[in-house]
């Protein structure tokens, strides 16, 4: 045994030792290839200098005599595969590194689109975002590290995209965007990139680009589909041209409860770097009057022909009124009842004596009192986790299912016949759904109903810290 | 007369979340043409399962609904007068925010 014991310190000094080999071999790999990249680069300008000119004469280097297009020979070697393609070519290149893009956003859609304007040489490329990374951002929020989880999102996409390209400007506007601050901020730059994540942001930022005369590129993406547009350019029709009214607000589906397939906005914000990059470089056609529909499921792209500018438009309409004012003062989250922030509602339904917390649900456990606890989110939600015990009914098939409710409670009842039988309770993730729920068991003589504020997630904030939330 | 009518955007979730329906559409008695107003009817009655009001409001679709007839916006082919022909492709898509 002991001999065994032996055997494994003499193999890990070795393997200590050979690491320490290789990393100095390594080393000086590196400080070789160092010198050679110098002596190669120093190499023809010396030619020059020996060859051609005698002292009198400046050193001539190569890129120095074609500056014409305004590229350093840094830039000509950095961007030379956008050089050498025809439909692209130096004068694309100048374009771009002589523009300015405007990000709204640093998820899943600002992620790739940052990552490729910065890669391909965007002269200012802005940034605008005020929330912070989290873990369950990072499937698809690609351009952060877990190094920056509790970081500002404008902090950590701006070190991505300087550690990619250091040659161009970066600005960083760590805010929420609202009318008090989008005019002065979305007036700085030539394009702007709404790659936000719900209905008043989008109001907003089309509004914003029709009043200062900008084009936008506009993705959107959940579940397994993805939406792809340019607004307001040249001509072409806007957000709210498309769009007149609001959606309802049942229709606004977000990514944090419907989930989304990390690829699906990569790909979208690929596109909408795609669209940007056309109309800063002045190359190609790009996306307006059309709309590309992407369905990941079925791997299927639509480029649909949509409406051109409507003259009877509120905002870019041929009698319109509305102006930087108008826009200052316009409230965007009653005209599409729903926040501008991504934070989910929080419900205030029913009254105070139908409610517990989770921590007074959690005594009730410890005392042994008889209840059910009906979890009304949906099954698959169910599945990811749930407290045990728990009777799964979703809040869109309570009304089918009170049955399995009023035997479950029989069931529970303390002693057999007695009138004060077992509780009720009911549990949702957030709070909002186990209030309907509630509410609509009120309504059907369940009165003992009540609901746990706040949901799993209060439980898992203030009772059970090993509660995995989603 | 042959349709293909698409759901998408979380349309199809109303529809038993079948996304692609090949169907066979009757034309109103009497009438000699199929327009998108009877079409809108039509898959009110036979499709829509669930949730109505997340698809039409008055007689036209609700807000946020893109309706493309053969990939076309039909406010450029007039909308709920626009005149279906055999083997059109009808998409009702709903707007995505999120990102
Ligand atoms: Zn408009």
């Amino acid at each position: 045994m002991e001999s065994n014991g032996d055997d494994v310190a003499r193999i890990l000094r070795d393997i200590e030792a050979l690491k320490d080999t290789k990393a100095r071999i390594e080393h000086r790999i590196s400080v070789l290839e160092a010198q050679l990249q110098e002596t190669v680069s120093l190499a023809p300008r010396k030619q020059q200098n020996d060859g051609v000119c005698n002292v009198s004469c400046p050193p001539i280097s190569a890129a120095d005599a074609n500056l014409a297009n305004g590229l350093s020979s840094d830039s000509v070697y950095r961007y030379s595969r956008h050089l050498l393609l025809p439909s692209f070519g130096v004068q694309a290149q100048s374009n771009l590194l002589k523009s300015s893009i405007l990000v709204v956003g640093a998820g899943g859609l600002g992620s790739p689109a940052l990552l490729y304007l910065a890669a391909c040489g965007v002269g200012r490329l802005g940034i605008v975002d005020h929330d912070v990374v989290e873990l369950n951002n990072m499937h698809r929020q690609v351009i952060h590290t877990e190094a920056y989880i509790g970081q500002p999102k404008v902090k950590s996409a701006a070190a991505a995209c300087r550690s990619i390209n250091s040659t161009i400007q970066i600005v960083e506007h760590r805010e929420a965007l609202r009318t008090s601050n989008a005019l002065e901020i979305l007036s700085q730059y030539d394009i702007v990139i709404d790659a936000t994540d719900n209905a008043p942001s989008r109001y907003m930022i089309s509004d914003c680009c029709v009043v200062l005369g900008k084009p936008l590129v506009s993705g959107a993406a959940l579940g397994l589909e993805g939406q792809l547009t340019v607004y307001n350019y040249k001509g072409g029709p806007c957000y709210r041209c498309l769009f007149p009214t609001p959606p309802p607000t049942t229709a606004c589906q977000r990514c944090s409860d419907s989930g989304v397939l990390g690829v699906v906005p990569g790909i979208i914000g690929c596109l909408q770097a795609l669209e940007a990059i056309k109309i800063a470089a002045a190359v190609g056609e790009p996306l307006s009057g059309r709309m590309l529909l992407f369905d990941a499921l079925s791997a299927r792209i639509r480029i649909v022909k949509i409406r051109g500018r409507s003259l009877q438009c509120e905002v870019c309409g041929d009698n319109t009124t509305f102006n930087q004012e108008h826009f200052r003062d316009f409230n965007y989250e009653k005209f599409t009842q729903s926040p501008l922030s991504t934070s989910p509602p929080k419900l205030n339904l029913i009254a105070a004596e139908s409610r517990i917390t989770s921590k007074e649900y959690k005594e009730r456990i410890v005392n042994g009192e008889a209840h059910v606890l009906v979890d009304v989110r949906p099954e698959h939600h169910y599945e990811i986790v749930s407290i045990p015990k728990s009777l799964n009914i979703p809040l869109a098939s309570l009304e089918a299912r009170l049955p399995e409710i009023s035997s479950a409670l029989k069931e529970k009842q303390p002693h057999e016949g007695v009138e004060s039988g077992a509780n009720l309770y009911v549990i949702c993730r957030r709070g909002n759904d186990s209030q309907r729920a509630v509410q609509y068991l009120h309504k059907m003589g369940f009165n003992i109903a009540k609901d746990i504020v706040g949901g799993l997630e209060s439980w898992a904030h203030d009772v059970d810290p090993n509660f995995p939330m989603y | 007369m042959q349709l293909t009518l698409e759901f998408g955007g979380g349309l199809e979730l109303l529809c038993q979340s079948v996304k692609i329906h090949n169907v066979n559409v009757d034309l109103p008695k009497g009438a000699e043409k199929l327009t998108m107003k009877d079409l809108l009817s039509w898959v009110s009655t036979n499709l829509i399962k669930e949730r109505p009001e997340m698809f039409m409001k008055g007689e036209s679709v609700r807000p946020g609904v893109l309706v493309l007839v053969n990939d076309c916006d039909w406010e450029l082919s007039g909308q709920l007068d626009t005149t279906l022909e055999e083997k059109d492709v009808v998409v009702f898509i709903s707007t995505l925010h999120g990102g």
